[in-house]
């Protein structure tokens, strides 16, 4: 079990290092910095003050180093927006995102396991065909458009929840309703595929032989063996709103790591953009450490 | 009426596919008393599962449905009982085993857990499951029972996780125990100690077993009475001697006709120069010896039969004659060349003259070819074999050759019986016209009258084109009836490599004399006579 974790922890992190090096050299050898973090307008004198500032005209290898260094201890220097660290700036913006993907995606994963297997038991029925469709539609709904119909229905038209921002529990419900749907619709169907499998396997006709009830059938002894292409996708899923959703943060002027990263860039803070990259990196990198975990956990063929 | 412990009266069970109603099974009729043994005896496809599954109602509706009949336990009707009752019933009253047991043991869960749970499924408290589930699993004979409770299905051997399926079964003590092919997949010592424990159980519980097979060695060694069925239907029915002594439907008379191991066994080829001559060849895998050093030889038009049972090594050795994996060391000498020596060039123009017939024909055959495109592929390896407008008439000459027409040769694997696939695969394997075929297990997965057919054909094969085989089988009763020299083997080595009389009639090693012993045969009075050797010797 521990080996396999180390295992799998040595492979992403991999990947994980992979990225800190392209990081560096997209923001190094796609053009002259100066250029791409001033303004348009800049002198040049301007422009070789924030050379000499930025120990950009120091041999590449010596930057890398510099760069490296600052990664490791977490210096990413200032905002020069908000005039303060920039992985403080993002840290904020990333809790609200955890929070957000967290609560998402715990309600969705409970749903769609729940719509996924009763529609596998009885595949073909009523239900069945009532989720697909609800499912099909879910997973291809674009979440702008569900966002701006929701603002104007609920909030503009009804009245009943607050179009944006922060501050109560209202505040949240449209975002993690309007993010809730495409996961939704996504992992109900692998789900439900999943499912289908397990459930007509010998072991389940084993089972039904030992006069087991259809409720421990359906999530106790088909699901476990169900999980593995579900437990991949739910991965998938909360990683894209780690990144932040940006497009639905954006709408609701939900100060999360998304919105920041768009504000970051349209606004030149590139400080803050490299900062909120490698952090949503080693996010990802260790919820797939926790997905790997996860396998292993549910089935035991594997930790061997 | 309720003189019977099962009575299934009139069982009707139809499938509604795409291609219309199937009608698995038509108006069967049979009685099942306490303590007794009653063997279903069939083919696929003769739906001798089907009326077994309609008792535990495994059936999955649609797109099955219980057409027409009863099914009465105790007198009570299983078909028209509430959902809950009739859920009580199964574990508690019937239980069943399967034929795979490692597919029909829920992997992620251990064993223990699975048996507490055939208990806790019906009421039993978790404390009085775990004692009870230790009990089962030291009374069905699993070594060190305490912490093989804690293990999952993948670490135990195919004839324990029979035994675990049986404790799992036997929880509750059943009235009625099913048991679906049980030991098929079983290597033959293996199976004999399994029926063995159900006889075993079976006194000690007085419950009564409904064993469902294709083998009428297991119903002469375990059943009181058999039933016959064909195509859906029950054709005869009777004591187990009755029926093999006296049959009375021309298909019992078949089947029983059509068991192997009572034809005239080859006598000895004269010696001639031998077409390979393996020595000392060995294979590792990692720290594993899967051979340690075969050595035989073969002669043209020879068949050596190489049995063995899981883990012998007898695939491996087929897998490196081949080159299909490397042999670590040894020699094999094919007319003179080192074949475990040769280049990509040479080994080219070895396969013309090895070619290889494997156990499961719908794996081996590409389901997306014709029966055309997989006999003739042979010929755009090789195309100097034959010119293009030839290769029509030659395919259609094979498939006579292997009991097909011409008018196969546009059809897909899917559309043939199993039978009929493994008569492709072998047309595909002479179409290169070689000298040597190595069989594995290839008639293991055919019913027995197919099976017959199909070793008549490869003996034929062998008389008229004078080409080798090397069969390789764990099934003792089919390789008297086509070998030459029989090479038995345990854990990688050779124990015994005689002429086919020789190993049969008079084995020298204990581990031959074993595994004949434990074979089955089909005549219920010579299996008695050997159980009651395999007594004494107890």
């Amino acid at each position: 079990m521990l080996s396999f974790i180390r295992k799998r922890a040595i492979a992403s992190l991999i990947s994980l290092v992979g990225l800190i090096v392209l990081v560096f050299f997209l923001s190094r050898l796609t053009g002259d910095p100066a250029a791409l973090f001033l303004p348009v307008e800049a002198s040049a004198e301007l422009k070789q003050q924030f050379r000499e500032l930025h120990g950009l005209n120091d041999p590449l290898m010596v930057q890398f180093a510099n760069y490296v260094g600052d990664v490791v201890t977490g210096d990413f220097g200032e905002s020069l927006r908000k005039a303060r660290p920039a992985l403080d700036v993002v840290l904020e913006a990333f809790v609200w995102t955890l929070w957000l993907a967290a609560i998402t995606m715990s309600l969705v994963t409970g749903a769609a396991i729940l719509v996924g297997s009763l529609a596998a038991f009885r595949a073909g029925g009523f239900f069945d065909r009532f989720s697909s469709i609800v499912s099909l539609i879910g997973a291809s709904v674009p979440d702008f458009w569900l966002a701006i119909v929701a603002i104007v229905v609920f909030s503009v038209n009804l009245a009943w929840l607050p179009t944006s921002g922060t501050g109560s529990i209202w505040h949240w419900i449209l975002p993690i309703c309007v993010l809730f749907v495409r996961p939704f619709g996504i992992i109900v169907q692998i789900v439900r595929g999943s499912m289908i499998g397990a459930l007509s396997s010998a072991y389940v006709k084993t089972a039904r032989a030992k006069g087991v009830k259809s409720g421990p059938i359906i999530f106790i002894h088909a699901l476990r063996n169900a999980m593995l292409p579900i437990i991949t996708v739910i991965g998938d899923q909360a990683a894209s709103l780690l990144n932040g959703a940006v497009i639905v943060e954006t709408i609701f002027g939900f100060p999360g790591v998304g919105k920041l990263m768009i504000d970051s860039i349209l606004q030149r803070d590139f400080n803050v953009v490299l900062a909120a990259i490698l952090v949503t990196a080693l996010a990802i990198f260790l919820m797939n450490l926790l997905i790997d975990m996860a396998y292993a956990l549910l089935d035991p063929r594997i930790r061997h | 009426m309720a003189d019977h412990l099962l009575e299934v009266r009139n069982l009707s069970v139809e499938f509604h596919t795409a291609v219309g109603v199937v009608k698995a099974v038509r108006d069967i009729s049979y009685y099942l008393d306490r303590g007794e043994t009653l063997a279903i005896l069939g083919e696929s496809g003769s739906g001798k599962s089907v009326s077994s599954s309609a008792i535990m109602n495994l059936i999955d509706m649609p797109p099955g449905r219980i057409s027409g009949g009863q099914i009465l336990l105790d007198g009570v009707d299983l078909l028209t009982m509430p959902a809950q009752a009739r859920r009580e019933v199964n574990g508690r009253r019937i239980a069943m085993i399967f034929q795979d047991p490692l597919s029909h043991l829920n992997p992620v869960y251990t064993v223990g857990w699975q048996i507490r749970e055939a208990l806790t499924a019906h009421g039993t408290n978790g404390a009085k499951a775990q004692a009870e589930a230790l009990r089962l699993m030291g009374r069905v004979g699993i070594p060190d029972p305490e912490r093989s409770l804690d293990k999952y299905p993948h670490e135990f051997s195919g004839g324990q996780r029979q035994r675990v399926m049986i404790a799992m079964a036997l929880a509750l003590r059943p009235d009625l125990l099913i048991a679906d092919e049980p030991t098929t997949a079983l290597d033959v010592t293996v199976q004999a100690e399994v029926l063995a424990l159900l006889e075993e159980l079976q006194q000690e519980t007085g419950m009564a077993i409904l064993i469902i097979t294709h083998d009428l060695g297991v119903v002469a060694e375990v059943a009181d009475r058999v039933v016959v069925m064909e195509k859906g239907q029950l054709v005869e029915s009777g004591t187990v001697r009755d029926v093999y002594r006296n049959p009375q439907h021309p298909y019992t008379r078949k089947l029983i006709a059509a068991a192997p191991g009572k034809g005239e066994m080859h006598a000895p080829l004269p010696r001639v120069e031998p077409v390979l001559q393996v020595r000392d060849a060995r294979k590792t895998y990692g720290a594993f010896d899967a051979l340690k050093g075969v050595s035989f030889d073969l002669m043209p038009g020879e068949t050596l039969a190489v049995v063995g049972e899981s883990g012998s090594g007898k695939s491996t050795l087929a897998r490196i004659l081949l080159r299909l994996d490397e042999p670590t060391s040894g020699s094999a000498l094919w007319k003179g060349r080192d074949l475990f020596q040769m280049g990509a060039a040479e080994l080219y123009k070895l396969r013309r003259d090895l070619q290889m017939v494997f156990q499961d024909p719908t794996q081996s055959l590409n389901p997306r070819m014709t029966v055309y495109q997989l006999v003739s592929e042979a010929w755009v390896i090789h195309p100097d074999i034959l010119p293009k407008a030839k290769w029509r008439a030659r395919v259609a000459e094979l498939l006579v050759q292997v009991g097909l027409g011409p008018e196969h040769m546009g059809r897909y694997p899917h559309q043939f019986s199993g039978g009929q696939r493994q008569r492709i695969a072998i047309a595909r394997a002479l179409a290169l016209e070689p000298k040597l075929i190595i069989c594995d297990e290839a008639v293991s997965a055919l019913d027995v009258s197919v099976q017959a057919q199909v070793i008549a054909l490869l003996d034929n094969l062998r008389k008229t084109m004078g080409i080798a085989f090397i069969f390789i089988a764990h099934d003792l009763p089919v390789v008297r009836d086509f070998a030459d020299h029989v090479m038995v083997m345990q854990n990688g080595k050779v124990v015994e490599l005689g002429t086919v009389r020789e190993v049969f009639e008079t084995p020298r090693e204990a581990y031959t004399q074993a595994l004949l012993a434990a074979g089955l045969n089909p005549d219920p009075d010579v299996q008695a006579a050997h159980r009651a050797a395999r007594l004494q010797r107890a």
